[in-house]
């Protein structure tokens, strides 16, 4: 689920359940969703992070 | 405050000598209690006949040559979401409301094994999530030194308690820095452990992972004769360190870049006190500093979130609207970012250990700013506005991520007289090291500590 995605159903749940108050929490949330995500040490499924990591190191080539 | 003695130490000597019983220091405490918590609001419930009862058994004991250990007879309070057989553990918290504690919690029943007087139990931020102690059932905790501002929190309570002579110690907990950050605003000693040193069993859980349980004191001396009672080992000793050949690791850069003028000149003042005095000071770095508030914000609301579910659907209007409304967004964590999140706390455990590695503790401030008033939103720091509960944490929820034992102690005091507190932190499992390092360098910073 993308940030935009998850944000946009959380905060309409939020209203559904009257907690207007949460959507500036929600908002910032998100913007700490979104440096976890992007965070270096994250690891996925391409193997890109390792790759990236094997690159940079010269006993490696 | 008690005339005298001032510290756990000085009174076990004191009782010892027989130049006071364990029943005079406790009455002391109750009569301050009476006179003072109406003002301060430190406690929520007074224990007072068991704790009488208490100290008499341990005069008794005493006079018969039955020494349990340094806490024996010495007055002690705890943060209320610690379990105390037949008492209430409000959390302080309506949705605790009927609430009774059917056994002792176990640091309860180590510190009644130490033969420790237990006169209560102390106002905390509602569940203990927040820094100010403001939102609470019983009302706020207020600062001794000034009741306009805030003691701190969660354990506020508990830190206006020790500070104002209502005791000479309280345990507290410490999620994100609950036990240092109130006791660094109000000029003591807090003592956060390695993970998992101190069991939780019978405390009120706030993030499972990530919750620890630590005394707040007057001295550094103080917080290791608790320490020893509460992981039930009273028989160690440590020795003092020379601060001279002493390696420390200065964690600047995100660390340094929010503070209040007081803050940096006393933590400056600091660095320079310990290098004149033989220490060796290096800057050093947590790589990915950036990402701590995300990882603990992502492990904290999801952790809260879990355990308090229910009660969220059932009785959300008993709680405080701060905290519900902060349990509420616990709720919307994907479980995918908390996956992520515990891979960045080992990525922070590795770069906290590599930044102590070859070091005796890593030095940096303990708070951004002094004491905040009651009430405040924002704090100014440089011209800029700051969330609050963003700065009351930043420097102290780091160590809770990656478990690394931590302690706050003066250092110094702002022009208005409130206390400063500089954290020192040792390795994982080396709890007692850090003591022998924080008791030399309070002996340097604050000479008149253990007098």
């Amino acid at each position: 689920m993308t940030i935009k995605t998850w944000l946009d159903t959380a905060i309409q749940d939020a209203e559904r359940k009257n907690l207007s108050a949460l959507r500036p929490m929600l908002e910032s949330l998100a913007r700490a969703a979104s440096a976890l995500r992007s965070a270096d040490w994250n690891s996925d499924a391409t193997d890109a992070a390792n790759q990236r990591h094997q690159m940079s190191t010269p006993d490696a080539r | 405050m008690p005339a005298s003695p001032r510290t756990i130490a000085e009174l076990a000597r004191a009782l010892r000598a027989r130049e006071i019983s364990a029943e005079a220091a406790t009455t002391e405490c109750l009569d301050r209690i009476a006179s003072r918590n109406p003002a301060i609001n430190a406690y929520i419930a007074v224990l007072a006949d068991q704790a009488l009862a208490q100290a008499r058994t341990a005069d008794a004991e005493l006079a018969a040559g039955r020494d349990r250990g340094l806490l024996h007879g010495v007055p002690v309070s705890l943060k209320d979401i610690i379990d105390v057989e037949g008492v209430p553990t409000t959390a302080a918290s309506r949705v605790r409301a009927g609430h009774m504690a059917v056994r002792d919690s176990v640091v309860v029943t180590r510190l009644r094994a130490a033969g420790a007087v237990i006169l209560g139990k102390n106002n905390l931020h509602e569940f203990a999530f927040g820094t100010t102690n403001e939102d609470s059932a019983f009302g706020p905790a207020r600062h001794p030194l000034d009741p306009n501002r805030s003691p701190g929190g969660s354990s506020g309570g508990s830190a206006a308690a020790v500070l104002d002579g209502m005791g000479y110690t309280s345990v507290g907990t410490d999620t994100g820095g609950s036990v240092r950050i109130p006791s660094a605003v109000c000029g003591l000693v807090g003592l956060k452990p390695t993970l998992g040193e101190i069991p939780l069993d019978g405390i009120v859980p706030l993030s499972t992972t990530m919750d620890h349980v630590g005394p707040i004191c007057r001295s550094a001396e103080d917080a290791g004769i608790v320490f020893d009672a509460l992981r039930s080992e009273a028989g160690t000793r440590r020795v003092r360190a020379e601060v001279k050949g002493l390696r420390f690791g200065v964690l600047r850069g995100y660390f340094t870049s929010l503070l209040d003028f007081h803050v940096a000149s006393a933590f400056e003042d600091t660095c320079s006190a310990l290098s004149k005095a033989g220490a060796t000071l290096e800057d050093v770095t947590i790589p990915h500093a950036g990402d701590i508030a995300p990882i603990y914000l992502h492990i904290v609301l999801a952790e809260a979130a879990a355990f308090h579910a229910k009660t969220l659907d059932s009785h959300a209007d008993d709680y405080t609207p701060n905290v519900r409304i902060r349990l509420e967004m616990g709720r919307y964590i994907l479980a995918e970012d908390y996956v992520r999140a515990l891979r960045g706390r080992t990525v922070l455990i590795e770069e906290v250990d590599a930044a102590i590695d070859g070091r005796d503790a890593i030095l940096l401030p303990t708070m951004g700013v002094p004491a905040i008033k009651l009430g405040a939103a924002t704090v100014k720091i440089g011209g800029v506005e700051e969330p609050v509960r963003n700065i009351m944490l930043r420097l102290t929820q780091l160590f809770n991520v990656t478990g690394h034992p931590a302690i706050t102690i003066p250092c110094g005091a702002a022009t208005d007289g409130l206390p400063v507190g500089a954290q020192l932190v040792g390795r994982r499992g080396g709890t007692d090291d850090l003591l022998s390092v924080a008791e030399s360098a309070e002996a340097l910073l604050r000479p008149d500590s253990t007098r």
